[in-house]
């Protein structure tokens, strides 16, 4: 039997394989601790839609197995949990809605079985905000997420249930999905590690599509060692993703030693004017300072068009979601209407019931930017926006080898506070946004505390340059030790 | 608003969405928002840009078209309100 079983979840990955291999405690101790820990913060953080004990314990028992018998992979007999949008063979996939409440995926997401081959054990499904579209995690069917820091705030979003149950020391680490932000403001706001890796980099399929151009599969950890351990795995081409692109996979954690030294660092002027909170900018300019202090230079640019980004992508994220929610009739899966009087009554009112508020918005803002008359006006004229950001980008790291800045505007908002105002909630968005647009790979990492609340540094970079920013982002976190500042509460 | 209650309706009909009266007015407030923040694109100077069609500016890879996955009707319809002989059922469309 084990020692000191019942802290492990304080432990990241890294330190949790590292005690498996050395005997110090079993995958099942590890799973049964865990799953305990889920069970006890259930009812205050709402951070699970779906808890996967019996499977997870049975896959922890092979995974002890497989250890005994000398057949260790990367993950073996480690825990994740996924961001319920990840479809999970034979389990509930709800991706946040009421359309999919009955929706037992018949296959596993590139992402979730690459995760299960190298051995790591599923615990359960996170919530989110509906099909991904919000900022707050407070769209979703299944009731909102709250902040471990403190319980009356929003964790950002939309992968907030994952962003909490890390934050919360549930779980080591979590996938999450970023479109607009969406893995990156929700590890901001709970003082994680989020990353989004180059679209492209991981495989989508089996990712529930919201916005095709812009969706990207990546991890939230405590630990960005973590996140480079997962990525090494999720990372890499699939041909059932025609997105998905074939390019090495280097070794992401041997990666981590390189200094800052050199590194060329952009610093947006555009990301430092009224729109963010004083306190914020105060802890992410004396990050750029330790980072600075550490050899790095630091160099202001500019990005002329990224205050586009915002209504850039409110017209190509819902043009996308309009086209790809039109999957969800009601005839061949999830919610179906009762009592239908015809095709187009079943249509109707299959999707009202079972799409939120939302998602109804965005899928009417995309029917209308692609609708005849508006399709050039709006439609064409954001994807011209979209490629003007794009190269300013370009041109920029022409110069920088990352772009560092403010992961989101403010620090956590409470529960309620800008779900009347869909503007003031977009607007959250938007220093994350730019990198979607552009398809670039991005990383907040906690840097501090205003007010007791997380405040996340955002790092940048060119396409494929995850190991650039997980290197800067490491280098910083042996400099400081915020990521390993969990909630009181949650201790 | 800039956007009228029957713009609306008529999206929300090609949207396959059924909107209630009552909630008709919060919707077309919320969407006039919507569609007024984003107009800030008209502003912006597109004159030679081509659109972006992909985010790395990639072609789409093709492959051959071939039968690579087994028939598996069965356990995927299991997923469906209601079903018949294999088919999935809708309410009548031809008389």
């Amino acid at each position: 039997m084990g020692q000191g079983t019942d802290a492990l979840y304080t432990r990241t990955l890294t330190d949790l394989a590292r005690g498996l291999k050395d005997g110090e405690f079993s995958s099942r101790e590890l799973t049964e601790s865990l799953l305990q820990r889920i069970d006890d913060h259930q009812q205050r953080l709402n951070a699970f839609i779906t808890v996967t004990a019996d499977d997870a314990l049975q896959r922890a028992d092979a995974a002890d197995k497989a250890r005994a018998n000398g057949n260790e992979s990367l993950l073996n007999g480690l825990p994740i949990v996924h961001k319920d949008l990840f479809c999970t063979k034979g389990v509930l996939t709800t991706c946040g809605s009421r359309i999919l409440a009955n929706f037992i995926s018949p296959y596993d997401a590139t992402v979730v079985e690459r995760i299960s081959a190298a051995g790591a054990v599923m615990l359960g499904k996170t919530n989110m905000d509906e099909f991904a579209m919000g900022s707050s995690t407070e769209t979703s069917y299944y009731g909102p997420v709250t902040n471990p820091w403190n319980i009356k705030l929003s964790p950002g979003g939309s992968s907030g249930g994952s962003a909490a149950a890390v934050a919360a020391r549930i779980v080591p680490a979590a996938t999450g999905t970023d479109t607009g932000g969406s893995i990156r403001q929700p590890a901001a706001l709970t003082g994680t590690v989020g990353l989004k890796p180059t679209y492209g980099r991981v495989s989508r399929f089996g990712m529930v599509a919201f916005a095709s151009s812009l969706d990207q599969a990546g991890v939230i950890t405590r630990s960005v060692e973590d996140a480079a351990l997962l990525l090494s795995v999720i990372a890499g081409y699939d041909k059932r993703d025609s997105t998905s692109v074939d390019h090495p996979v280097p070794d992401y954690v041997a990666g981590l030693s390189k200094s800052v030294k050199g590194l060329k660092i952009g610093i947006v002027r555009q990301h430092f004017d009224e729109g963010l909170a004083a306190d914020c900018e105060e802890r992410v300019k004396a990050a750029l300072t330790a980072l600075k202090e550490e050899g790095a230079t630091l160099i202001e640019i500019d990005l002329p068009n990224i205050d586009l980004s915002v209504p850039a992508y409110y017209v190509v994220a819902p043009a996308e979601c309009s086209s790809n929610l039109s999957r969800f009739d009601g005839v061949r899966f999830g919610h179906r209407a009762d009592n239908p009087e015809d095709l187009f009554d079943l249509y109707c009112r299959t999707r009202s019931e079972g799409f939120g508020a939302e998602v109804q918005r965005r899928i009417m803002t995309g029917t209308y930017v692609l609708s005849a008359g508006y399709y050039d006006a709006y439609y064409l004229k954001a994807q011209k926006v979209r490629q003007l950001i794009s190269q300013d980008f370009k041109k920029a790291f022409e110069n920088v080898d990352v772009i560092a800045g403010p992961t989101a505007p403010t620090t956590a908002f409470a529960i309620g506070e800008k779900t009347d105002d869909p503007i003031q909630m977009y607007l959250n968005d938007i220093y994350t946004i730019g990198a979607n647009l552009a398809g670039l790979p991005g990383i907040s990492v906690p840097c501090g505390f205003a007010d007791g609340l997380p405040v996340g540094l955002q790092l940048v970079a060119p396409h494929f340059a995850e190991e650039t920013i997980l290197a800067c982002a490491h280098q910083y976190q042996q400099l400081t030790d915020w990521h390993a500042q969990g909630p009181e509460e949650f201790s | 608003m800039s956007l009228t209650r029957d713009q609306v309706q008529h999206i929300a009909t090609l949207a396959r969405l059924k909107l209630a009266d009552a909630e008709l007015d919060e919707v077309v407030d919320k969407l006039s928002r919507i569609v007024d923040f984003v107009d800030q694109l008209q502003a912006a100077r597109t004159d030679d840009v081509l659109p972006m069609a992909h985010p790395l500016n990639m072609s789409q890879r093709l492959r051959a078209d071939e039968v690579t996955e087994p028939n598996e009707r069965d356990r995927i319809q299991k997923n469906a309100s209601r079903i018949g002989n294999g088919y999935y059922l809708v309410p009548r469309v031809i008389e």
